[in-house]
């Protein structure tokens, strides 16, 4: 085996390099699904927001598929979607335009896989968005954490003029820092 | 549990940094408290976005052409080039490369680098390619200045380029940073150091590399880049 290469910090000065026109808008006008715009901030130990954190996100398709060969119905997965996103949050708070994706087996209920980047973080940290408006106790990854600790993955669902919008934040850390995995 | 669904751990935290190291000052407000939970694989992480040819253009690998205006842009001209492996040594082809850096002055064109050096007309700093079939990659860039930053009192980063590498799928993922051989600045400066090993650290600093380099008009650096993430057996496995 060989051993890893160490992560180092995105640091302050990323976005002129990876945080292009439209890498946070995930679909078009005939990508298949609820539409709805995704946000919220990233916030520090001190609540307050982080305007220099580097946030990704990545997910299935309005059917639950991947355009990834590691999926099986691959070649069913939404020619409209690629499933990944990119958002910085120089402007207080990060915002993806994406679609609800629909669950993935054996999982009943949707989900988003998230990591943040940010100036102060030496390695990444990986999370993921559960919606309010599913039954995530069916999940078995959900209902097995902490209860006091999981909702802080749920996006709240909110239906304004301009659509459907879900509402979720990262707390790096603090009473109710969010739930981060060991991936 | 299934195969599937058995926690698959993938980050070594002997070699990783923590996120508290508060000598690097930014951390101590940004670093989660909690420990980490363990991740059962699922096809969420084992898929990932698939980057192809037609997501690079000719010139993003040259950063010394992709931004100039009316000539080439100051500094001393390098090439960097390695290869992506994974944990068993296997080169990782298709990886997206992307990298950012400091221009030869030690001045990056974002608009909050307040370092009172000079912008290079010439000279963005920002670069991607795609890895070949043998996951190998190459740059051509100029070798960035080192700059102040207010961690502490006469904190100067050494000179770096930024590297962020999206893999295979979800859990092949990594930002990180390349450093030069030789460079005083490497045992002052907290980030490098946050790595808790020291021969974990020593993988990140480039070696000069008279093979790359090329005669009249490039120094070469090799960076080989191992790159933790779900192993193959694992893909190999599920079907």
């Amino acid at each position: 085996m060989r051993p890893q290469s160490p992560s180092q910090t995105v640091g302050p000065f990323f976005a002129f390099a990876l945080v292009r026109e439209g890498g946070n808008v995930l679909v078009n006008e005939k990508t298949q699904g609820e539409h709805i715009l995704l946000r919220g901030q990233v916030l520090d130990g001190d609540a307050q927001p982080v305007d220099d954190a580097l946030v990704e996100i990545w997910q299935a398709d309005a059917q639950g598929r991947f355009r990834h060969p590691a999926d099986p119905n691959y070649a069913l997965a939404d020619p409209h979607f690629r499933g990944f996103g990119r958002s910085g949050t120089a402007s207080g708070g990060f915002w993806f335009r994406t679609i609800k994706p629909g669950p993935v087996p054996p999982s009943p209920v949707p989900c988003i896989a998230v990591r943040v980047f940010a100036r102060g973080m030496l390695i990444h940290a990986v999370s993921r968005i559960y919606f309010s408006d599913h039954d995530n106790l069916q999940d078995p990854l959900f209902a097995s954490l902490d209860p006091e600790r999981r909702g802080t993955l749920v996006a709240e669902r909110q239906l304004t003029p301009a659509g459907v919008v879900y509402h979720w934040d990262i707390r790096l850390q603090g009473p109710r820092e969010t739930v981060f995995f060991d991936l | 549990m299934s195969h599937h669904e058995s926690p698959s751990r993938v980050l070594d935290w002997s070699v990783q940094p923590p996120y508290l190291y508060s000598p690097y000052v930014a951390t101590v407000r940004r670093a989660p408290h909690h420990p980490l939970v363990p991740l059962p694989a699922s096809l969420l992480e084992r898929t990932g976005p698939v980057y192809g040819e037609g997501d690079i253009g000719p010139l993003d690998h040259d950063l010394t052409k992709n931004a100039a205006k009316n000539g080439e842009p100051l500094g001393e001209r390098i090439i960097v080039t390695g290869r992506v492996l994974d944990e068993s040594g296997r080169g990782v082809p298709g990886v997206l490369v992307e990298i950012w850096q400091a221009n030869a002055a030690g001045r990056y064109i974002h608009k909050n680098d307040q370092h009172d050096a000079p912008l290079d007309p010439n000279f963005v700093g920002a670069g991607r390619t795609l890895t070949d079939d043998q996951g190998y990659y190459r740059f051509i860039t100029i070798k960035p200045g080192a700059y102040p930053w207010r961690n502490h009192h006469n904190a100067w980063r050494p000179a770096h380029i930024h590297f962020s590498l999206i893999g295979r799928n979800f859990s092949e993922r990594l930002v990180t940073q390349m450093y030069f051989p030789g460079d005083p600045l490497l045992k002052y400066d907290p980030i490098y150091q946050g790595i808790p090993n020291i021969k974990a650290r020593e993988r990140l600093i480039s070696s000069f590399d008279l093979e790359t380099t090329r005669p009249e008009w490039a120094l070469g650096y090799r960076f080989d880049i191992v790159l933790a993430g779900y192993d193959r057996t694992y893909f190999e496995e599920d079907h």
